[in-house]
């Protein structure tokens, strides 16, 4: 099989260091991997082009990177699966929202950082029993979900919350916070709630999904971080912008059947909350010129008793929990 | 310079194990990894870890004896009493510091079946029990605020007055190369998988440790003891657990026959490794096999079981064979995966260079002697680890830092600056690296006779010849990892040398050393360890060792 590759290349020990792009082209096996392919060009081609990988079979995580640009392992993405239809070579990038080392291999201090920031470690109640501690089946199979992570970054790097604000603890670094939230053995857990609720914490992802997307080890972060959320809120952590968002929309829906969206960010931040209520005065403003402005007295929609319904029912469905 | 009481060289199982015990006891403890800490290998091991509990009904001896049958006889009792004996402390400490074993329906820890033992004592998280382990660890020592320098290669050991007295590390953001003296070094870098191609282990497995030690002088023992996985894949050599089987997984021949019932009839597909290896690679030889492989069958488990406890060599058959195990059996074939022998080291990991101390994969107690038994491996990183650690701990109280400066680097500077400065003309290290492993495999793998590890000798040479004029492309500091490869690659050359001279040297079969030219194991003259070592000359030297005997006799050896 014929393959291209496109690869990121950034030397750092160069004059003036630049991104640009190599292309290496050359023959390899029908089931060779992008980490196949960029062996090769290290091995048989050009030494000089850095990129980390150990395993070669998804445990390690050292290889994330973006192909064609999505983030994913090297070393379990088969080339033939992400040949461009056109003929086009297969571009190759290091993983994103984390600073450039060199070629693919980029900085994971940050990573780490806030990876330490969630206190990473089981906080066990009470004395140590002389066996093991018992602990349900079930429990210890739903946490091998979260401990499949094996800290590769792609979540990381196509996260879009920190795309634009560093401070967001990510996608990894929360998974890794739910492993000890939902470990029957942790006894931190309303500690570990109170201060994800902080600022930076569960309430800043907004719910794209790329994390799930991207994820090679279907951990599905963002999933964990909803149900932190849920958590959170249940341990009684409802005094912040984000708990109280979920409330007011919950509240709108369930009493006039849609959203009162003139009314959703005055109970999330407070009528009184004068910093909050100036900065959404453009927002209204430019909603007013457009002719967009929600209307003042919000109206139940027909057949609202349905919405209701489902309301009950689901709750009664919690609470049977 | 940088300085520390104890410096643990690898941050796997082994490393953060003695690492963490030295940093509990107070002692001023750093790691230096190559690799961030859970990159380590020790993820790779999916099925399990062996504890023969009490509470269980189980006794330690029960398991400490099939240890000892397993190896071949070759492994030394009082080490291996040590490993059975303490393996029930160390699974349940694991479990307090977080690990996730899957639990029985009481919510106690389950247990698993696994080769070549009588009792389910395999105790694991589905099956990535490694991974569970290595990263609960690293949790501890990111608790215990260890300092770990991460992505530092080490270059060599300091020797001062007989002792080691620290390393010579390049950290590889920088390039920038530094001293860190310690009054005592654990090396715990793995094993040497990448000296063959191909191999169930990672690209980092190239025998740092193993030739750290060796460059110093301390003697390497059982080298000649390579383990080859019998459910390995054939397009990658990526391994496929032993959990398989352990769940009741079947081994079939072209003719769809359970093969097993000629070779190992009690046991069957639970066998010792190196008894279902020769059993495979027999039936590929005789023209049993599926295109150089057999086949490795669980669809009757169901697909319940499977994804429950088999979820990742599933996936990893769907990757990289193109076979989905739950709907059809999947080829595989007998492939390097582990390394018995090592760095010698006695049962506090102290080897024959003072403040030198070795644990895991990378060192040789000997537990494993010829052969070692699944879920053995993780028990071997924890219990000598900690051992280790706790030797460490009592030998840096009363020792000072060797008289040394950051001068000691000097040589491994001048020596990277002359493999930059080689014309830019010659050949790359992946030719040679590729040429190495071939032959190894080639010569060195399950069978083996003298004809064969003759040729791979005056391989070595030649390759070695090669080595010396391998050109760097990368000619700049930062991350350089064409530089560190070929380093590696200098590694793996003198680890095969010792592979090689202790398999020539053995003249029998026994465990995973199985010569066609000599089949039958000869205790009246080989019930011994061989040591391989370098003298400060630069010459080798063989020595020998008798296997320590404390209740089991060598008998036949039938599964």
């Amino acid at each position: 099989m014929e393959v291209t590759l496109s690869v990121s290349r950034y030397d750092p020990d160069s004059e003036r260091p630049e991104t640009y792009y190599q292309e290496y082209g050359f023959d390899i096996d029908e089931n060779a991997t992008v980490l196949d392919g960029l062996i090769k060009v290290r091995e048989e081609i050009d030494g000089s082009l850095a990129l980390r990988c150990s395993c070669r079979s998804a445990i390690c995580g050292s290889c994330a990177m973006r192909v064609n640009g999505q983030a994913m392992l090297a070393c379990n993405t088969r080339l033939a699966d992400v040949q461009p239809s056109n003929g086009g070579p297969v571009v190759v990038e290091p993983a994103g929202n984390m600073g450039l080392v060199k070629d693919l291999v980029v900085e994971f201090d940050l990573f780490w950082d806030k990876i330490r920031a969630v206190k990473p470690w089981l906080q066990p109640e009470g004395p140590e029993p002389e066996a093991e501690y018992l602990a349900p089946s079930e429990d210890m199979l739903h946490l091998s979900g979260v401990m499949s992570c094996i800290m590769c970054g792609a979540c990381v790097s196509d996260c879009t919350v920190l795309e634009v604000d560093d401070n967001f603890l990510g996608p990894a670094a929360l998974a890794k916070a739910y492993r000890f939230v939902a470990d029957p053995r942790d006894g931190a857990d309303n500690e570990r709630l109170g201060e994800l609720n902080e600022y930076g914490g569960v309430w800043d992802c907004t719910r794209c999904m790329q994390c799930v997307e991207v994820c090679p080890k279907d951990v599905a972060p963002m999933d964990r971080i909803m149900a932190m959320r849920d958590q959170a809120m249940e341990a009684g952590y409802t005094n912040t912008y984000g708990a109280r968002h979920a409330m007011a929309f919950a509240d709108s829906i369930e009493h006039s059947g849609t959203l009162d969206e003139l009314r959703l960010p005055i109970k999330t931040f407070g009528i009184f909350n004068i910093k909050e209520m100036i900065k959404l005065a453009p927002v209204g403003i430019k909603a007013q010129l457009a002719g967009k402005r929600p209307p003042i007295f919000h109206k139940k929609t027909p057949g609202v008793e349905n919405v209701r319904r489902l309301f009950e029912k689901t709750e009664k469905v919690e609470n049977d929990k | 310079m940088y300085e520390h009481d104890v410096l643990v060289i690898g941050a796997g199982l082994a490393g953060m194990r003695a690492a963490y015990t030295a940093s509990q006891n107070g002692v001023d403890v750093a790691v230096v990894s190559k690799v961030y800490p859970v990159r380590s290998h020790s993820n790779a091991a999916q099925g399990g870890i062996n504890a023969a509990m009490t509470d269980r009904g189980d006794a330690w001896e029960d398991h400490a004896f099939e240890t000892v049958k397993g190896s071949d006889y070759l492994a030394d009792q009082d080490a291996v009493e040590i490993l059975s004996s303490e393996a029930e402390h160390e699974v349940i400490s694991m479990e307090h510091m977080g690990v996730i074993f899957s639990r029985d329906e009481e919510g106690r820890l389950a247990t698993r079946a696994f080769g070549g033992q009588s009792q389910a004592r395999t105790f694991f998280v589905a099956d990535f029990t490694g991974q569970v382990l290595l990263h609960v660890l690293h949790e501890q020592i990111l608790r215990l605020g260890v300092r770990v320098y991460e992505e530092w290669f080490v270059l060599s050991l300091i020797m001062e007055e007989g002792e080691c007295a620290g390393a010579v590390v390049m950290e590889m953001k920088t390039g920038d190369i530094h001293v860190i003296r310690a009054k005592a070094v654990i090396i715990a870098a793995g094993g040497l998988g990448r000296a063959f191609e191909p191999s169930t282990n990672a690209l980092i497995c190239t025998g740092d440790g193993m030739a750290l030690a060796y460059q110093v002088g301390a003697p390497l023992m059982d080298m000649e003891m390579v383990q080859y996985h019998p459910t390995t894949l054939k397009s990658n050599g990526a391994l496929l657990s032993e959990a398989a089987r352990g769940e009741g997984a079947y081994l079939l021949n072209s003719e769809g026959q359970r093969f097993m019932e000629r070779y190992a009839p009690n046991m069957m597909e639970l066998a010792s490794r190196d008894v279902v290896s020769r059993a495979e690679q027999t039936e590929i030889n005789e023209g049993r096999g599926v295109d150089g492989c057999v086949l490795l069958d669980v669809r009757h488990l169901g697909e319940k079981v499977i994804d429950e406890k088999l979820s990742q060599i599933r996936q990893l058959g769907i990757d990289f064979a193109g076979a989905d195990m739950a709907h059809e059996p999947v080829p595989i074939r007998p492939g390097m995966h582990y390394q018995m022998g090592g760095i010698k080291t006695d049962v506090d990991g102290l080897t024959n260079v003072p403040g030198l101390y070795a644990a895991g994969e990378t060192a040789c107690v000997s537990v494993h002697g010829g052969n070692r038994l699944g879920a053995n491996s993780l028990l071997d990183t924890l219990v000598f680890g900690r051992r280790s650690g706790e030797h460490a701990v009592d030998f840096v109280k009363s020792k000072k830092h060797a008289n040394i400066d950051d001068s000691a680097a000097d040589p491994d500077r001048e020596q990277i600056r002359a493999m930059l400065a080689r014309d830019g003309g010659g050949e790359l290290f992946g030719a040679v690296r590729r040429e190495l492993g071939e032959t190894m495999n080639n010569h060195l793998a399950v069978y083996r006779d003298e004809e064969g590890m003759r040729t791979a000798f005056e391989k070595l040479s030649e390759l070695r010849a090669r080595y010396e004029k391998v050109v760097v492309h990368d000619k700049g500091k930062v991350f350089n990892t064409n530089l560190i490869f070929t380093l590696e690659l200098g590694f793996m050359l003198d680890c095969a040398e010792a592979i090689i001279l202790g398999a020539l040297e053995r003249k029998e079969s026994r465990g995973a050393h199985t010569r066609t030219d000599m089949p039958d194991r000869d205790d009246e003259n080989w019930l011994k360890h061989i040591l391989i070592s370098r003298t400060e000359d630069g010459e080798t030297a063989v020595d020998f060792l008798p296997v320590k005997i404390t209740q089991w006799q060598p008998q036949v050896r039938s599964y």
